[in-house]
């Protein structure tokens, strides 16, 4: 192969590490916990603006908040509240981690250490909460 | 060839003389921040998590919990901050993803309009809600309407 004729006139032993330099995020844990933020961020802004127009409709009618707000019961509805807990509980987390690596230089240094406290804290929010919430969903 | 700005190089500098509106703005998100972290998850627990959860939530359900000013004043505390919070989060996205002019100024003012309407509509319902509204079904109200 071409590569390896090249490959034998620099002669390294095994190829470097693919790493962008002079940067402390890119391409690792801190970008994607930076871009999970935004679109997590984005997601939970839109919902808010809908959750803000179907909670005013109490001062409408009881008739159509309770139609508007039944349509939220639905087994889809059901899992897309998975989603959207999800998303809140990865920002609200990561906004932590955000905080601290901003004012702590122990965390700064180990920004990469937090994300995946961030992981791990996440999942255990989520298994106490997904179980709990599809029986709510499916089973009455 | 063009030297590559260092992160976060303002496009101005902060006013020296004066309030430092994105100073603020970064400390408005990291201080809303944590109190949303209370006020939210606290939020989920009590409508998803107890009792029948989601399944339990209508008329009667909002009714019962604005009976109290306490839930009053967590849902007015939420939606201020949540939406101030959320809305100077599109103001940075709008910010990185366009350029200055008649577009981005069109979104701060669509960003800015959304949440100032939502911000005054969420507080004028939470305040002048009815919760035994006359004329509506007994079944569909909270239980203590049938007692006044």
């Amino acid at each position: 192969m071409p590569e390896n004729s090249a490959g034998t006139l620099t002669a390294p032993t095994k190829p470097a590490k693919q790493r962008p330099g002079g940067t402390l995020y890119r391409g690792r844990e801190g970008m994607w916990s930076w871009v999970l933020h935004r679109i997590t961020g984005v997601a939970i802004f839109f919902f808010l603006l809908v959750h803000v127009l179907d909670t005013a409709l109490v001062r409408v009618s009881p008739e159509a908040y309770n139609a508007v707000i039944g349509t939220y019961q639905t087994p889809i509805m059901g899992l897309g509240e998975v989603a959207l807990v999800g998303a809140i509980v990865f920002h609200a987390f990561n906004g932590l981690r955000v905080i601290l690596v901003d004012f702590w230089s122990w965390a700064t240094r180990h920004q990469r250490f937090l994300f995946y406290v961030v992981v791990v804290l996440w999942v255990v929010t989520m298994l106490a909460f997904v179980p709990r919430h599809l029986i709510n969903v499916f089973s009455h | 060839m063009t030297a590559i700005e260092a992160p976060r190089t303002p496009v101005r500098p902060a006013p020296k003389r004066g309030i430092n509106w994105e100073k603020w703005g970064w400390i408005y998100m990291r201080a809303s921040g944590v109190v949303l972290i209370v006020l939210i998850f606290t939020h989920l627990f009590v409508n998803l998590m107890v009792g029948d959860g989601v399944k339990a939530i209508d008329f009667g359900f909002v009714g019962g919990k604005w009976a109290h000013p306490f839930w009053q004043w967590w849902d007015v505390a939420m939606l201020w901050l949540a939406l101030i919070h959320g809305a100077n989060g599109m103001r940075t996205l709008v910010n990185d993803y366009t350029n200055p002019g008649l577009v981005q100024k069109a979104l701060k003012g669509a960003l800015f309009i959304a949440t100032a309407a939502l911000i005054v509509l969420g507080t004028l319902v939470v305040f002048t809600f009815d919760p035994c509204p006359a004329g509506s079904p007994a079944d569909l109200l909270p239980s203590f309407c049938s007692a006044v």
